[in-house]
C-alpha cells in the first residue's frame, strides 16, 4: 500500500481554538483538502515554531471535516496537551498559521448494507468516531457509541456530536460520570441487546486489544484505529510499524502511518506487545 | 550563470542535494510531494541481501533538536529491492545511489556481484555501521581492519566504474583514520556521518525507551558532529570527495557543510518533519553560495579551510 493519494502539506490557519474539558478542540482553515479527508484518516502537524527543538511532526486523528463555509474547508481535531508539542500546538491563538499534512493513512470502511454499529472510544480517540457516525446514519445504520476514560474530565462527547448516534454510554474508571468502569465492562450487553454486527475503535492499544477479544468472542467485524512512536507520518522513516497478518497469513511488520491506522482487529498480533513474533517476514 | 553540479568519484550529479539513506524509503512516498529528478540523487534506504523486519518497537524517540532511532535495517533484501524499487526510480526519471548494508564481508562481496550489472546506477554507498557478525557483533566502520575488509569486498566485487561512497560513523577514535584505510581499499568518496549512538530511559517506566535500548541520534543536534568530521576528513584527504549528512535543514546549515569540505549534502531527519526540506535546502543553497559571490558549488567545496593570510 503507498502513501493517501489525497495527502498534500498546505499552511493552515487557525480558526478558532477551545477548551473542552482535558483537551483543546481546534480548527484549521484547510481549503479543498477537507473534501478529501475520511474518517480514521489523520493529519501529522508541525509543531513548535521556526527555531523549535521539537523537529518531528505529531499525529492527531481528523475529528470531522466540512467541506464548505466561509473558509472553503475546515479540518477539525482533538488535542490533548500532554506533552510539549502538543502543548505548545493548544497554545496557538486563531490566525495563527500552521503547517499541516493531511489527510493521510487508511480510513474505516463503511460497510455497504444498513448495519448496526458500536462504535468504541477511550479518552479522545472518541473524537474520529463522531465523524464516522454521521457516515454511517447516512448510510442507514443504526449507530451505538460507548465512550471510557478514566475520569469525566476525559470523556470527550460533544453535544452536537450525539446526534446521530441511538445511545451513548459513557464509563469512568473513577465512576465520576456514567457507569464506574471499563468501556469493555459494558459492551457485551449492548452487543446483545441491538443485535451489533460490526465494531468500531479508536483508542489506547490496551483497549483496543480488551476490544478485539470481545468482537472475537462474538465472532464481529471489528476495524480500530491502532497507535506506535511516529516520527514522520508520511511513510519514510519505518519506527511506527506493528506485526499485521496479512490475507495470505503471512506476518508482516507494517507501517502505521500507511497500511495504518485503521485496520481490521482480527490482522493484529496483539499478543506480540511490540515484539517481533515468530514467523514474521525477515525476522 | 551560476554551476550547481557537482562530482563523487567518477559520478556527476546535476545539484549537490540528495536524501539520506533510510530517511526517503525508496522515493515512492516523497514523490507525493515534489518529482525526484529535482533531487541530486535519491540515496535509497541500506538494503541487505534478506528480507529483514527490523527491530521490536518503540524505535523512536524524540530528543532535543534531534531524534533517536532503532529501525534495525527493515526492508525487502536486495532481489525484491532490485526487481521493484530500482526499476520504478529509474522511471521517475531519479539519478540513483544504492545504499547496501552486510553482517559479514561475504555480504559486501554477494551485494555488490548483485548491483555490478545493474543499469542506471550512479553509484554505490556502503553503509558499513553494521554489527559484523563475524566479529561479535562488533561495528565493521569502528575498526580499521574490517572498515578496510567490507570496503575491498566491495571493490573487488563491483566491476567497471561505479563509484564507491563509503560511509562512516563518528563514534570513533579517529574518524581521518578510518577514512584513510576505507579510500585506500578502494572508496572513492566519504559519507560523513552516519547517527551517533545514543539513549534515552524514560522515567515513568524507568528503562530505555527503545525496544533496542540504544538507537543513533539524528538532527541537528548532531551537526556540529558532522561539520568537524567533514573539516578534519577534507583537510586530511582533500582530493577525496565527500557527502555530507549530519542535520541539515536549510541553506545555511548546508553552506557549512560545503564550506567544512562536503562535495554534495544529504537531508535526513529534516524530510521527517518537512517533506519538502531537501527542494527548500536545495533552493537555499543556492542562494547562500551566489550571494557569498560564488560562481559555482565547487569553488566553495572547503573554501572554511584557507589560509589566515587569504582573507579571500
Amino acid at each position: 500500500m503507498g502513501i493517501n493519494s489525497n495527502a498534500k502539506q498546505v499552511l493552515a490557519e487557525i480558526v478558532s481554538n477551545k477548551k473542552v474539558g482535558a483537551y483543546h478542540h481546534m480548527v484549521f482553515a484547510v481549503g479543498e483538502l477537507a473534501s478529501s479527508a475520511k474518517p480514521g484518516n489523520f493529519v501529522a502537524i508541525s509543531v513548535g515554531g521556526e527555531s523549535s527543538q521539537l523537529v518531528l511532526r505529531r499525529a492527531f486523528a481528523i475529528y470531522r471535516t466540512f467541506d464548505r463555509g466561509q473558509n472553503g474547508g475546515l479540518l477539525e481535531i482533538v488535542v490533548a496537551p500532554h506533552g510539549a508539542g502538543s502543548t505548545w500546538l493548544t497554545n496557538q491563538q486563531p490566525g495563527t498559521k500552521i503547517d499541516l499534512i493531511a489527510p493521510l493513512g487508511t480510513a474505516f470502511g463503511i460497510p455497504t448494507q444498513p448495519v448496526r454499529a458500536l462504535l468504541v472510544g477511550g479518552g479522545y480517540g472518541s473524537a474520529p468516531l463522531f465523524g464516522l457516525s454521521e457516515v454511517l446514519k447516512n448510510r442507514g445504520c443504526r449507530i451505538d457509541m460507548v465512550l471510557g476514560a478514566s475520569t469525566a474530565m476525559k470523556i470527550y462527547a460533544p453535544l452536537d456530536g450525539k446526534r446521530s448516534v441511538s445511545s451513548l454510554t459513557i464509563t469512568t474508571e473513577d465512576g465520576s460520570t456514567g457507569k464506574t468502569g471499563k468501556v469493555t465492562d459494558v459492551m457485551r450487553e449492548i452487543i446483545v441487546e441491538n443485535e451489533i454486527d460490526i465494531i468500531y475503535s479508536c483508542g489506547p492499544m490496551g483497549m483496543l486489544e480488551a476490544i478485539n477479544e470481545i468482537a472475537e468472542e462474538f465472532n464481529l467485524m471489528h476495524q480500530c484505529s491502532i497507535e506506535e512512536s511516529m516520527a514522520c507520518g508520511i511513510g519514510v522513516c519505518m519506527t511506527c510499524v506493528l506485526p499485521i497478518k496479512g490475507e495470505d497469513g503471512q506476518i508482516r511488520m507494517l507501517r502505521s502511518c500507511i497500511d495504518g491506522p485503521v485496520v481490521s482487529g482480527e490482522s493484529v498480533i496483539w499478543k506480540a506487545k511490540r515484539t517481533i513474533p515468530e514467523g514474521t517476514w525477515g525476522a | 550563470m551560476f554551476n550547481y553540479q557537482t562530482t563523487l568519484g567518477q559520478a556527476e550529479f546535476n545539484n549537490p542535494i540528495f536524501t539520506a539513506s533510510g530517511c526517503a524509503g525508496s522515493g515512492k512516498e516523497l514523490s507525493q510531494f515534489f518529482e525526484l529528478n529535482q533531487l541530486g540523487a535519491v540515496v535509497t534506504k541500506s538494503i541487505m541481501l534478506k528480507p529483514r523486519s527490523g527491530r521490536a518497537t518503540p524505535r523512536m524517540a524524540e530528543t532535543p533538536s534531534g531524534m533517536l532511532n532503532s529501525i534495525g535495517l527493515q526492508g525487502p533484501g536486495i532481489d525484491l529491492f532490485l526487481e521493484n524499487d530500482v526499476p520504478w526510480l529509474r522511471d521517475q526519471g531519479a539519478t540513483i545511489v544504492i545504499s547496501i548494508a552486510g553482517e559479514s564481508v561475504e555480504d559486501y562481496a554477494v551485494l555488490a556481484r548483485k548491483i555490478r550489472a545493474v543499469p542506471g546506477i550512479s553509484a554505490l554507498e556502503v553503509n558499513i555501521s553494521c554489527p559484523n557478525v563475524e566479529n561479535r557483533g562488533q561495528v565493521f566502520a569502528c575498526h580499521p581492519e574490517t572498515a578496510r575488509a567490507a570496503i575491498q569486498a566491495v571493490r573487488r566485487n563491483i566491476g567497471g566504474e561505479l563509484p564507491i561512497i563509503a560511509k562512516l560513523t563518528p563514534d570513533v577514535t579517529s574518524i581521518v583514520e578510518i577514512a584513510q584505510e576505507v579510500v585506500a581499499a578502494g572508496a572513492d568518496s566519504l559519507a560523513l556521518i552516519n547517527t551517533v549512538l545514543g539513549m534515552v530511559i524514560d522515567t515513568n517506566t524507568m528503562r530505555p525507551k527503545l525496544a533496542g535500548k540504544t538507537g543513533g541520534l539524528s538532527g541537528p543536534a548532531i551537526r556540529p558532529i558532522a561539520v568537524r568530521a567533514i573539516y578534519q576528513v577534507h583537510a586530511a584527504l582533500p582530493h577525496v570527495k565527500i557527502l555530507g549528512m549530519g542535520g541539515v535543514s536549510s541553506g545555511q546549515d548546508a553552506l557549512e557543510f560545503i564550506l567544512a569540505g562536503a562535495s554534495a549534502v544529504s537531508i535526513g531527519t529534516a524530510t521527517f518533519g518537512n517533506p519538502m526540506a531537501a527542494m527548500k535546502v536545495k533552493e537555499e543553497l543556492r542562494n547562500e553560495l551566489i550571494n557569498h559571490g560564488f560562481d559555482s558549488l565547487r569553488e566553495a567545496v572547503g573554501y572554511a579551510h584557507r589560509s589566515e593570510g587569504n582573507p579571500e
